[in-house]
């Protein structure tokens, strides 16, 4: 595919024109921290961050979103009827995604778009969205994309990777969705001869600073029985307090809960992100709850994504390795550690392998 | 602080050898700059594991709440302050605890220090007073007095309240602190000015909870927003609901809240929720002489009625 060269002069006049044609949204500076938002009509994204507080999962599947509308009031004609709410899928484009970020839609897709069912709302959004990566030349200490399958240059997902070259953009054009974007920014500059290679050195020096990594060769082959009852789930779930930071935070996670809000004579049918933190989340309608205690959750939530992904899906863990629970974790919980006490678990020697 | 910690793992380990507790609930060393993470330790072989410095801030009394076994835990100020609440409430057991007592000089602001710097901090190391950040390519000194947490700073209890072993000598109290400016800030507004005050600070919530979680407190066995039948509290984004939270929490933490922090502590979005329990510890204080967990002797002013209570409220 064809790298495009964009003058940072050129900058800000291609993000202008990118909004006549699409809804765009980038990373912006509040207050503490950087946070995806949907840019107002000149507005400019600031790209000068390491990654956001939160994933920008939320531009495709909001933490609060209403599917149906409904009325109770039986002058209605169309009462306890339930209706489609209305929805804005125009094309939109998410300017400035990290390439880590950008893979965690491809492993949600597995499971909102599937043979058996198809989540219309996700996948419309999806649909809509154009994916405009900015590569990480300076990763965290707590990035450890490289091993949980992407990475700084990571392409998946991306319909374009942006490079940061100093005094211009390289932007390599990874699908037609989009070359059409570069088309409306009116970004048309071939990049010279060397920019391939220049891309792919700036990418060799990123991965080079990626200081951490985990194993997860051997989790296929653990028996997942023996995982379940492991000696250590008792030390990494003590420090959990249950809260839905790592699971809210996280780009991959996609559990969500449905529920009727009344007002009135009306109200709506809304799915709202849930969390396997939460006792709430699997409380049964007779009061028993499975997973009663925080060891049970701790340790669903770690199953869920280096064992039973990885069982089912057959496709890696399901975990990019962007670093948010680990940075944002109020105790400490480390996924990386876990990781590591699950790859190298021998039920044989048993000894617990934690200190 | 950190001479603390071979008197911390003797004492430990002592405790674990004679067999007067089952386990010690205390901090491991963390995988990031500026946190550790609570840990137990069960076996005398492994109370190396311990660690004691200025990034100890949660509340370990969270960690106590109904638990069974015969523990030793390691309380600075606000902890013992909620062991002492958690006695008042029977959520433990006085003859269940061994509190090994840290005299307390105050946990750092992680959020404030890693604000300060364009650059990632890779590395946080402390010596007395000084605390050195290191990056890549950069490296400062900082007063550890000027980058403590806001609750630290305004702290009046840093030695434990209740103890049975002492890791170090009693350390002096913090003298002429204004522990309220920001409480009268907010109430000098007018009533518009609060409410987009609330409205601001409350914006950026997500409803994870880890407030409610972090706070020792907060161990009802179903919070009431979690109440499902009849569900008390919407579960989206909707302002009402998330003001619902907040408000109704507060107030269940009023006369109980020890300021230790681990609510703001623990926020991934870095609201300050003690401008909610900052006043009512305030109106605690003036209305009732009253501050939470000093006492064994005394009931929380909330559970008790004595004739000299104010009543002005009631007209």
């Amino acid at each position: 595919m064809k790298v495009i060269k964009i003058d940072k002069k050129d900058w800000t006049g291609g993000i202008k024109k990118i909004q006549d044609s699409y809804r765009l949204f980038g990373p912006v500076k509040g207050e503490k921290f950087h946070d995806f938002k949907e840019l107002g009509k000149g507005e400019l994204p600031d790209l000068n961050f390491s990654n956001t507080r939160l994933s920008p999962k939320s531009i495709v599947y909001p933490q609060s979103e209403i599917m149906f509308e409904y009325s109770l009031d039986e002058k209605d004609s169309d009462h306890h009827i339930m209706k489609d709410a209305a929805k804005n899928y125009s094309p939109r484009a998410v300017l400035g995604i990290r390439p880590c970020d950008a893979s965690a839609f491809l492993l949600v897709k597995r499971n909102f778009d599937t043979p058996e069912y198809r989540d219309p709302y996700w996948i419309r959004a999806y649909e809509a969205t154009t994916f405009i990566g900015a590569a990480c030349n300076n990763p965290c200490s707590t990035c450890f994309c490289t091993t949980a399958g992407s990475g700084p240059f990571n392409e998946e997902g991306l319909d374009i990777l942006l490079s940061d070259a100093g005094d211009c953009w390289y932007a390599k054009a990874i699908t037609e969705k989009g070359e059409k974007l570069l088309n409306a920014a009116g970004w048309s500059k071939a990049a010279a001869g060397g920019s391939l290679k220049k891309i792919e050195s700036l990418k060799k020096e990123a991965e080079a600073r990626i200081s951490s990594s985990i194993l997860t060769d051997q989790l296929k082959n653990k028996k997942t029985t023996e995982l379940y009852e492991a000696p250590f789930w008792e030390d990494v779930s003590f420090a959990c307090i249950n809260c839905g930071t790592c699971t809210y935070l996280c780009p991959t996670c996609w559990c969500f809960d449905i529920q009727d809000e009344n007002s009135g004579c009306s109200g709506v049918r809304m799915k709202n992100w849930d969390s396997c933190m939460f006792p709430l989340f699997t409380n049964h309608g007779t009061g028993h709850n499975p997973r009663g205690t925080k060891l049970h959750r701790v340790r669903q939530r770690f199953m869920h994504k280096l064992k039973y992904y990885v069982d089912k899906y057959d496709n890696g863990i399901q975990c990019v390795g962007c670093g948010r629970c680990i940075r944002s974790c109020p105790v400490n919980i480390d996924i990386r550690r876990v990781c590591d006490m699950m790859n190298s678990y021998d039920p044989k020697a048993c000894a617990c392998p934690v200190k | 602080m950190l001479g603390y910690i071979d008197k911390i793992r003797e004492i430990s380990k002592r405790l674990l050898d004679e067999g007067r507790v089952d386990m010690v609930i205390g901090f491991r060393k963390g995988t990031m700059p500026m946190m550790n993470e609570p840990a137990f330790v069960k076996t005398p072989g492994e109370v190396s594991t311990l660690v004691w410095d200025s990034n100890c801030g949660i509340n370990l009394a969270n960690y106590l709440t109904d638990r069974k076994e015969k523990i030793g835990v390691i309380a600075k100020g606000c902890d013992s302050r909620n062991i002492v609440t958690h006695l008042l409430e029977n959520k433990t057991k006085r003859d269940k605890l061994v509190i090994i007592g840290v005299p307390c000089k105050g946990m750092i602001d992680r959020r404030r220090i890693t604000a300060m710097f364009d650059d990632e901090v890779r590395e946080v190391t402390e010596e007395g007073d000084v605390i050195t950040v290191k990056g890549t390519g950069f490296e400062k000194k900082l007063k550890k007095a000027e980058i403590l947490q806001d609750n630290c700073s305004k702290c009046i209890h840093r030695n434990p309240v209740l103890y049975d072993e002492l890791a170090a000598p009693l350390v002096e109290e913090q003298k002429d602190i204004d522990r309220y400016a920001d409480v009268r800030l907010i109430e000098a507004m007018s009533p518009q000015e609060k409410w987009q005050y609330f409205e601001d600070l409350l914006s950026p919530c997500i409803r994870c909870y880890a407030c409610r979680n972090a706070c020792p407190l907060c161990y009802c066995p179903t919070c009431f927003v979690d109440e499902a039948r009849p569900q008390w509290v919407g579960k989206s984004q909707d302002p009402i609901d998330i003001r619902t939270f907040h408000f109704l929490r507060a107030y269940h933490c009023a006369g109980r809240c020890t300021d230790c922090g681990a609510c703001e502590r623990a926020c991934p979005v870095g609201i300050k929720i003690r401008q909610f329990t900052s006043k009512l510890n305030r109106d605690c204080l003036d209305m009732f002489g009253w501050e939470a967990g000093l006492s064994l002797d005394q009931r929380p002013p909330l559970d008790t009625f004595k004739p000299g209570d104010p009543g002005d409220f009631i007209k």
